[in-house]
């Protein structure tokens, strides 16, 4: 082996992630980290009703925890499709992963108010979730894949607006026909509401998050070197196939359960990933933790907002996010089609 | 001289027809034939990239199916025509990618010192904080090059990896791949510069719908009836100054 260096550079020049990187990085998970909980603490005390120890434990505490949750899910799957579609307007509700989940959600509702004793049973239903969000993204990617093999911008938007009007229209006629009060209005399940959050929603969504948040765990370096495209990455030695299972199925767990409990909340997903990589780069170990992170800031702002702006009446929670997300698609769909060169 | 990569027999259905080839430590071997003659198949078979129908692939006389994509890195490294970047990650990062298959190992001690080595035979030194995605595309090549050598792998592949370089692209690159052939690598190139790689290369196979027509010592191999018979075209070579030249006269 021959070396070609004269002086050398020095050491500290020479590690993957220059420290000064590292540490832009830390600061801003740990600043995240405090505004979420600062945050978190406010939506406590803040609400129509009057601050009281039965309205915080029984009624905003679950609520908050719920958006928590619900927010870093839809931050880890936002991540997670984008790194591994390297397509940056991935999102879980764009491509049809969230519409398919809620009519997981509403099949398994419906039929258990008809047939099983088991009605109601929070697991069951984001159990059913989760397999809806499965059959959803297996269903958009098989649109998506062109005969390269490679996953296309368009047609993977479009496969999810297929996906999702079928979803819709789907779950209008269930809630049509069920006269289960459990599977509660089409608009809730199309535009998300915290309004229902209990702790029976919060710990059947727990668990979900958490698993999600090990897959991403395992695949955040190999999604890094995925970006150089699939054959020079495995080439470099990722096992391509491998890492985008694990990413796909992290990306399902971390919103189906959620969609579950509060319906379709769009651009989160989409928004997050963006906003966390203007701050600290694209390295994924970073930005899956500042992506869970901000979505739980976001869709806590989001709730706030939701359920303070025209008090007592509450807006769909779906609405405000797509006030704030859809204009930031709009952006990143121009430039992205810069980049590209024009969609014919 | 110990044999590096060898096929045997290589068949891939429709592409490639009984295939051999062997390349040895300390030598440059060119992959050459008309468009959809089979060469970049081979190289991908070589690559472990893709399974052929039959025949068997060996790296130094181990069997190469199935090893895993971590494993293949650590014994070979190939470079292909870049895809672009999907997000905007440094030189530095992108360049440390190229040790990733040695993460565990011993050799992973090595890492800043292959790292700074690469990043200063490639001239990345002045670039390693920006994003690849706002390079030149020669400054671009450079990062990948420098990744792919930064795996320090004995097989180095080149999948038409010169088809977006300007003349100074490829002149770092041919001194690059001179300097690991005299480090004791096996390299195979595909490309389609006739002229550059009868310089560079010392052997080479010649290949036509899917066959190997000729094999040997580079310029016993790309010869002006050969390259004839192999394209179709009335091909005629010359010399200037001791470099051989190729056009095509039809």
């Amino acid at each position: 082996m021959i070396s070609h260096v004269g002086g050398g550079p020095s050491p500290s020049s020479t590690t993957p992630a220059s420290r000064p990187d590292r540490q832009r990085t830390a600061i801003v998970i740990v600043v995240l980290a405090l505004v979420l909980i600062a945050a978190a603490a406010a939506a406590l005390l803040v609400g129509a009703a009057e601050t009281s120890g039965v309205i915080v434990t029984e009624i905003r505490a679950p609520r908050v925890l719920l958006t928590v949750i619900v927010g870093a899910g839809l931050g880890i799957s936002g991540a997670l499709l984008q790194g591994t579609l390297r397509n940056p307007l991935a999102d879980p509700g764009i491509i049809g992963v969230s519409a398919s989940a809620a009519l997981g959600a509403v099949v398994v509702i419906a039929l258990g108010a008809a047939y099983s004793p088991m009605a109601g049973s929070t697991w069951i239903t984001a159990l059913g979730a989760t397999i809806g969000g499965v059959a959803g993204m297996a269903l958009v990617l098989w649109i998506a894949r062109a005969a390269s093999g490679r996953t296309e911008v368009v047609t993977l938007i479009l496969g999810g607006v297929a996906v999702t009007a079928f979803a819709a229209a789907i779950i209008s006629v269930v809630v049509a026909v069920s006269d289960s009060a459990g599977t509660r209005s089409a608009t809730f399940w199309t535009t998300g509401s915290l309004a229902l959050a209990t702790w029976p929603g919060v710990w059947s969504t727990l668990p979900f998050l958490v698993l999600a948040v090990i897959l991403a765990a395992l695949v955040a370096r190999n999604l890094d070197v995925l970006a150089l495209g699939d054959r020079a990455a495995w080439a470099a030695g990722v096992d391509v196939d491998r890492t985008r299972m694990l990413a796909l199925g992290g990306a399902v767990l971390a919103v189906s359960a959620g969609v579950a409990v509060v319906g379709v909340i769009a651009f989160v997903g989409l928004v997050v990933p963006h906003a966390v990589r203007m701050l600290i780069g694209p390295r994924h170990g970073g930005l899956l933790i500042g992506s869970a992170l901000a979505g739980a800031l976001l869709l806590l702002v989001a709730d706030t907002i939701a359920r303070t702006a025209v008090s007592p009446v509450e807006l769909p929670l779906g609405v405000v996010t797509a006030v704030i997300g859809a204009p930031v698609f709009v952006v990143l769909l121009r430039r992205t089609r810069a980049a590209q060169g024009g969609w014919a | 001289m110990s044999t590096r990569v060898e096929a045997r027999e290589v068949t891939v259905r429709g592409r490639l027809d009984r295939a051999s080839i062997t390349v040895t430590t300390g030598e440059v071997h060119a992959l050459v034939g008309p468009n959809g003659s089979g060469k970049s198949t081979l190289l991908a078979v070589l690559a472990g990239d893709l399974d052929p129908d039959s025949g068997t692939v060996l790296l130094d006389g181990e069997s190469w199916s199935r090893i895993g994509a971590r494993a293949a890195a650590r014994r070979r490294a190939l470079l292909a025509q870049e895809t672009p970047l999907a997000f905007p990650f440094t030189v530095r990062e992108v360049v440390g990618w190229g040790r990733l298959p040695w993460r565990g190992t011993d050799a992973a001690a090595d890492d800043d010192i292959v790292i700074g080595e690469v990043i200063a035979e490639h001239d990345l030194g002045d670039v390693l904080d920006r994003p690849v995605t706002s390079l030149s595309g020669g400054e671009r090549a450079r990062v990948h090059l420098a990744r792919v050598l930064a795996q320090r792998a004995p097989v180095l592949l080149l999948d038409e990896a010169d088809a977006a370089l300007d003349l100074a692209g490829q002149a770092h690159l041919d001194a690059a791949v001179r300097r690991r052939r005299d480090a004791g690598d096996a390299i195979v190139i595909v490309g389609h510069d006739l002229g550059r790689l009868a310089a560079l290369a010392d052997t080479a196979t010649l290949l036509s719908r899917g066959r190997v027509v000729g094999q040997g010592s580079a310029a016993s191999t790309l010869t002006a009836a050969a390259l004839t018979q192999a394209y179709g075209v009335p091909v005629e070579t010359s010399s200037i100054d001791g470099r051989r030249v190729f056009w095509s006269a039809g």
